[in-house]
């Protein structure tokens, strides 16, 4: 599955808001963050086959 | 071969031996900025008085990134034509992770325009260019080298300002006061102005070498190279840019905890250019360390001290926003100041300066910000987003997305600001110029050249455009009394629409639209962009 982009102009904008999130945040708390985030972002797609899809992405893409 | 820089002449000024009369503008600064604000005067017929405190230009190539704005507004200026034709036009840009690439970007140039995307050309060729274009004024330029700003003093109509030159000092008089001093500004400092901003801690090294052999290797046309973590440059980031006369700029950066002056030595730096040209002869042309911040003035206006360019604010270099910024600051105030110093607006005007360029500034800071947060990650939170993302861009394409190793300067928008006149059309208002080609009687021209300089009515289609004192016309695929053109290729009519009208400042940036050539509309939308409301 290739990704393309769905942010446009706000591409710029929404990593610096991710960057700010994490300000200040010792290494333990920005990955209890991160996770939060991933299960919060995947209940807003909510679609199951999609998120396999998706975690297949993210785990080949190394 | 090495740039010849000869020193420009010196010669005592009359202020030495007797009071001149007050000057109408003073700039302070000859650098591309001051250089480029005395012609736009001049061609506006007022005279300018150019004060610097040096007498040979840039040392090393400083800014070399131009873009397409920039040279739309040096064409208008007269040195346009001359940048184009001896700078370096790149339009292909390589991102590498490690040793890979991990994509590339083409700024295909849209066909249509007189001008591409972006040149490079060393900062000296910009400022010679532009003393040589001040020199063809000798009634209305006056640049004096070896004369250094020491002191000013706001007097409310005017400013006194003091002088140090090899023969003494003098003192003048200006009704205005243009700081285009640079980022160190001595005018903003005696003033205790705020400054404020974010300062980065990372140094970077830029290096210019002379190398016959291109070290793009198989690839012939210049290009834009930049390394996340190079094997030559582990954990830092690289870039790798083509100048004229066989340069080509090396720009690595080294951390936060690396010495400045240790850095910059030939046996430092010889061994990092080796990595990165491999074994080809090379001579090193100029090279600085650097630190960089982001910081702006609130108001670039100050009673009668103008401010302009890097005195008013600086950005990081990524993105080309800094000398960029500075020329569309100028651009804005020409016109503006040679309205009032005709009579033909009110000083308010002046203050629209500061509030339109002020926010063209936030959003260079904006984007240059980001650039600079994206390529020097300040926790290790940032620097595992930041890998990731390149590892993701391998393969998708909205990784390549959030990559930011610059976002390349284009103009701001003055769209809703006090000059602008609220309306609907394909090219709104606030809107700066896009170029088009035409063809007229006198042969092929473009938009840029026939609009910019003056007040200017287009109309796109069939129709017949009003006389109103202070603005030209002209007419695009129509026929009538004044200058008309045909859309080359239709390029200018699918830019701008059928059947729209159009009202360009002089400085091109769109004031007001209208679907019809109503004569109280453009004339009301005319007086409010040259300040009546104020």
């Amino acid at each position: 599955m290739i990704l393309d982009d769905k942010l446009g102009q706000d591409t710029d904008a929404f990593y610096n808001a991710l960057m700010d999130l994490h300000e200040g945040l010792s290494e333990a708390q920005s990955h209890a963050l991160n996770a939060r985030l991933v299960l919060i972002l995947s209940n807003e797609i909510g679609d199951l086959e999609k998120l396999k899809l998706l975690m297949q992405a993210a785990a080949n893409a190394g | 071969m090495a740039y010849d820089y000869a020193p420009y002449p010196y010669i005592a000024p009359p202020g030495l031996s007797g009071p001149e009369p007050r000057h109408p503008v003073v700039i302070v600064g000859a650098g591309p900025i001051g250089l480029a604000m005395a012609v736009d005067l001049a061609q506006q017929g007022v005279k300018s008085l150019v004060l610097d405190d040096n007498n040979v230009v840039s040392v090393g190539s400083r800014a070399i990134c131009w873009s397409k704005r920039t040279l739309e507004i040096f064409d208008r200026l007269g040195v346009g034509e001359r940048m184009l034709e001896k700078g370096v036009t790149w339009k292909v840009g390589r991102q590498f992770h490690g040793k890979d690439e991990i994509y590339s970007f083409d700024l295909l140039p849209e066909p249509g325009h007189k001008y591409p995307a972006f040149i490079n050309l060393q900062q000296y060729y910009v400022e010679q260019y532009l003393v040589e274009r001040a020199q063809e004024f000798p009634d209305l330029i006056d640049l004096r080298f070896l004369n250094k700003v020491i002191d000013h003093t706001d007097r409310g109509d005017h400013v006194e300002l003091t002088v140090e030159t090899p023969d003494g000092t003098y003192t003048l008089e200006a009704e205005w006061y243009i700081a285009c001093d640079g980022a160190g500004s001595a005018t903003r400092q005696r003033m205790n102005l705020a400054f404020d901003g974010q300062t980065f801690e990372e140094h970077f090294l830029i290096v210019d070498v002379e190398m016959e052999t291109s070290p793009f290797g198989d690839h012939d046309t210049p290009e834009r190279w930049f390394w996340f973590a190079p094997p030559f440059h582990p954990g830092q980031s690289a870039l790798l840019h083509k100048q004229p006369d066989n340069i080509y700029r090396i720009d690595l950066q080294l951390g936060p905890d690396t010495d400045p002056k240790e850095e910059a030595t030939e046996e430092k730096v010889i061994p990092r250019i080796k990595q990165i040209v491999g074994d080809a002869p090379f001579r090193l042309d100029w090279m600085s360390v650097y630190k960089f911040r982001c910081a702006k003035l609130d108001r670039f206006v100050h009673g009668r001290v103008l401010f302009v360019g890097d005195s008013a604010h600086v950005v990081s270099p990524f993105g080309a926003r800094g000398g960029n910024g500075g020329v569309q600051d100028l651009d804005n105030l020409g016109w503006k100041l040679a309205a009032v110093l005709r009579g033909d607006a009110p000083p308010a005007l002046i203050e629209t300066y500061s509030e339109e360029r002020t926010h063209g500034s936030a959003e260079n800071i904006l984007n240059s910000s980001r650039a600079t947060n994206f390529m020097t990650p300040k926790s290790p939170i940032e620097a595992l987003f930041r890998d990731e993302v390149l590892t993701l861009s391998e393969r998708h394409p909205f990784a390549r997305r959030l990559i930011n190793s610059g976002r390349l300067s284009l103009p701001c928008s003055l769209e809703g600001m006090t000059l602008q006149t609220a309306g609907d059309a394909p090219v709104p208002p606030g809107a700066v110029i896009t170029d088009a080609p035409l063809t007229g009687a006198n042969g092929d021209t473009w938009l840029i050249r026939e609009v910019q300089g003056q007040f200017t009515l287009v109309g796109f289609g069939d129709m017949a455009l009003p006389q109103i004192d202070g603005i030209a016309r002209i007419g695009i695929n129509s026929r009538g009394d004044y200058p008309c053109f045909d859309a080359t290729d239709g390029h200018a009519i699918r830019r701008y629409g059928n059947a729209h009208i159009y009202l360009f400042r002089p400085d091109g940036h769109v004031c007001a639209v209208f679907t019809t050539p109503e004569v109280a509309a453009i004339t009301a939308a005319m007086k409010n962009a040259m300040g009546a409301a104020l």
